[in-house]
């Protein structure tokens, strides 16, 4: 079973990707489960065509100590299990401690099933807290992948991540598999995403060209593989699967300085 | 000065050279010196300080017994505060709630999603069962983290019930000590509480307030019957077997007398400043300085009727004591102490001490700051550093309607040079020459000097208690007075002397060492004599 975290700056869609990424991988016959780790509990919506999951906290709160797995968990588009954690509303509580609250008791109640070949974690934008570094502690997800675009901001994001994922290489066994750019049509967006990850140490394992296609097939609440499976984007996050499946670079990042970033931009972006 | 040397001797560069500035030896009896206080332990040490909710809700607002005190927080917080400070109380209007412990008693779900329902819950729930007017809620280390807004809750409190609510936040980790915790409890109290009755001075009676006197094993009681004695009207005290009721008028207030300068200064300068009222740094502990904090009040109330009761009831108190006390003289006269608490008992103590012929070779405090050992007068030279700012200091302005002054200005100036009015000199004032001070002392500290000074008793709290004892040193607690009380005053000398007596004279002390240690136990011959 491989876990793996997705990462990412908030709004860059990691949600969208992870779940295309997900139902290529189903296409391609594995089993994999889905846990959204952002108290927002939206990152499975397009797996299970729009179904209102209940969180795996709400049900807690609720349930108390009767939480059965089948109250949280829900297959979706080509089998994938669908998990969410929720959270709190938006300035109150702990949603970090809520992520962890949450995985532990998914782990007890026996939602890692020996026959999945697959568990991602879709994180919220920022590490901001412990909470939300819980699915890449020891024994947890051990391949992450940050998804960016040529844009400073999220590559300063991704930058930021992989010091993360160093402090925690160190001393788990979790690794950087590499950056998956879901293109905004920055000027030389590809060059610029590779370079960078070159510098950090890992690939560009795949660009994700910009398609309205991916915004239709949100609006009828569906992955593009399921709402045109013969579109050329839906070739795209095929690809995707297929590169991650077979993926064999694994390192610990060697995040960048903050100078040392400006200047790629400055080559990449501005100049080049 | 060989000692201090001693017990430094031991530590590592890095350790000594925080460590060197908190342990002074003086030099001179009765010369102030420099030392180092309420900044960080060391992390490692075991050091017997508090936190900063246990300085809130422990200390200062913990005794009075007509607020709900709702602990905000995990249940341990609550339940290891309850009932543990012998702070007494009477039940005068049928509502005495300190016998209770109230706590949101948060569950993961709660620290996941916020607790603010809860304490809500919690809150209505109090008020439907013990219908308080006042409910305090105190907020424990996880709330901080989560962010609850319990002021919020508090105002929704007010409208909802129609009764008092004042939040603290006074999570454990702010602060470096249990001081944090008394200047947040003293500023919440200050601005929600004190000055908010409608009652009006009482005219031709002479009102006080005691101030930094939790009542702990009654000694509240103690010195309010003497002063009651001598005909002061003692309105509230704060906050030993204190009452919301009262406190909420204690504006009205003559004079206040400060007992515990550590924990309750803040209060009393503000008090000061928003109402006009002086206060005198008394201290009821000991014979002589009970008649000295006594004497100041009839020299500041200046009543003729006042100043010749003072000297009846001190010639009758003392009267009534003499012959006890005399025995208890003779059989600890000579005798030695070392005294480890608070922020100002140990100081206190001294005195008392003294007159029982016992002379102190140790003193420390946990959490005192620098104006407690060295005086007031050093206070514009102590440097805040970030941990003291990060404790929110208000400002008062004087209340116009309220503001009174008791006596002209002219006459307080002159008082003010012969009396502690507004004053307080320090610990190390009172102490000799070639005597240890530790601040903020540890365990480590704690052992050494009892083995290089080896006094007769050791006066310190449940957390050093017992290593005495195990060590063949007979201790006591001044925290709680173990289970005795009251201490103040001139029948509370006694006590204390009784109870000091009986400590180092326990016949326990004889039968500790093991008898086969000094005689021989087998009995047997020799093989082939005769």
């Amino acid at each position: 079973m491989r876990q793996v975290a997705i990462y990412g700056k908030g709004g860059i869609g990691k949600s969208t990707t992870t779940q295309n990424l997900n139902a290529g991988l189903a296409t391609m016959g594995k089993k994999i489960m889905i846990v959204g780790c952002d108290p927002k509990a939206d990152s499975t919506r397009l797996i299970l065509g729009g179904l209102a999951q209940q969180t795996v906290l709400d049900t807690l709160r609720e349930a108390g100590d009767d939480v059965e797995l089948d109250l949280v968990l829900k297959a979706g588009y080509g089998g994938i299990r669908c998990v969410e954690s929720g959270g709190p509303e938006p300035g109150v509580g702990c949603a970090g401690r809520g992520i962890i609250t949450s995985i532990t008791l998914l782990e007890r109640l026996g939602a890692y099933e020996s026959d999945l070949d697959y568990v991602f974690y879709d994180v919220l934008g920022d590490v901001v807290c412990g909470g939300f570094a819980m699915p890449i502690r020891e024994g947890k997800a051990k391949e992450i992948y940050i998804v960016c675009s040529g844009e400073m901001m999220a590559l300063y994001a991704a930058n930021n991540i992989a010091k993360g994922i160093t402090k925690y290489a160190q001393t788990g066994g979790v690794r950087l598999g590499g950056l998956i750019c879901n293109s905004r049509n920055v000027d030389g967006e590809a060059d610029l995403v590779a370079a960078v990850a070159k510098e950090i140490g890992t690939q560009m394992i795949h660009f994700v060209p910009r398609d309205n296609m991916v915004q239709r097939a949100e609006i009828n609440r569906k992955t593009v593989i399921e709402f045109d499976p013969t579109c050329g984007q839906a070739d795209e996050y095929m690809q995707l699967a297929k590169k991650i499946d077979g993926n064999d670079m694994f390192i610990i990042p060697k995040p960048m300085e903050q100078e040392r970033l400006e200047q790629l931009l400055m080559e990449f972006g501005i100049l080049g | 000065m060989q000692e201090r040397e001693k017990i430094l001797d031991n530590y590592t560069a890095k350790v000594f050279k925080n460590r060197k500035d908190h342990i002074v030896q003086l030099e001179e009896s009765g010369v102030s010196q420099e030392i180092a206080a309420n900044s960080r332990s060391i992390p490692g040490m075991m050091v017997n300080r508090g936190c900063c909710y246990a300085g809130c809700k422990g200390v200062v607002l913990g005794p009075l017994r007509d607020v709900v005190t709702i602990t905000h927080g995990p249940v341990g917080c609550g339940f290891y505060s309850w009932g543990t400070r012998r702070n007494k109380a009477n039940n005068p209007d049928g509502r005495n709630f300190i016998q209770y412990c109230f706590t949101t008693d948060m569950q993961e779900s709660d620290i996941v999603f916020g607790g603010e329902k809860k304490l809500k819950q919690a809150i209505k729930e109090a008020v439907e069962i013990f219908h308080p007017e006042c409910v305090l809620i105190c907020s424990t280390c996880p709330i901080g983290l989560i962010g609850d807004d319990i002021q919020a809750v508090a105002t929704w409190a007010q409208e909802a019930f129609k009764i008092q609510c004042v939040a603290f936040s006074c999570e454990g980790y702010r602060g470096v000590s249990q001081s944090a915790g008394h200047h947040i409890a003293n500023n919440g109290l200050m601005k929600h509480i004190i000055g908010t009755g409608d009652a009006l001075p009482h005219a031709g009676k002479h009102t006080v307030n005691i101030l930094g006197e939790y009542n702990i094993g009654g000694d509240g009681w103690e010195t309010s019957r003497v002063l009651k004695r001598i005909g002061y009207e003692v309105l509230n005290v704060f906050t030993g077997d204190g009452s919301y009721e009262g406190i909420k008028d204690s504006h009205i207030a003559d004079l206040n007398l400060v007992m515990c300068h550590r924990s309750i200064n803040y209060i009393a300068e503000m008090m000061k400043i928003k109402y006009g009222i002086d206060w005198l740094k008394v201290n009821c502990i000991g014979i002589q300085e009970t008649i000295r904090s006594l004497r100041e009040m009839a020299m500041y109330f200046n009543d003729p009727v006042i100043t010749a009761k003072t000297e009846e009831v001190i010639a009758d108190e003392y009267a009534a004591i003499t012959g006890d006390l005399d025995f208890y003289k003779e059989k600890l006269a000579g005798k030695t102490a070392g005294i480890f608490v608070g922020g100002s008992r140990t100081h206190h103590y001294q005195s008392l001490l003294k007159e029982l012929g016992v002379k102190t070779v140790i003193g420390g405090y946990e959490f005192a700051h620098r104006d407690d050992y060295e005086g007031r007068d050093v206070l514009p030279s102590i440097k805040l550093d970030a941990d003291n700012k990060n404790i929110e200091e208000i400002t008062v302005n004087k209340d116009e309607a309220k503001y009174r002054l008791v006596i002209d200005r002219e006459r307080f100036e002159e008082l003010k040079d012969k009396i502690e009015l507004e004053e307080y000199k320090g610990m190390f004032r009172d102490m000799d020459s070639g005597t240890i001070t530790v601040d903020d002392f540890n365990h480590y500290e704690t052992e050494k000097l009892m083995e290089i000074f080896k006094p007769d008793i050791f006066y310190s709290g449940i957390k050093d208690k017992y290593m005495m004892v195990k060590a063949g040193m007979p201790a006591r607690q001044l925290h709680s007075y173990d289970y005795s009380g009251p201490y103040s005053c001139f029948q509370g000398a006694l006590n204390f002397a009784r109870d000091s007596y009986m400590a180092i004279y326990a016949p326990a002390w004889k039968l500790i060492e093991a008898p086969w240690k000094t005689t021989s136990t087998l009995m047997g011959k020799i093989g082939g004599a005769q």
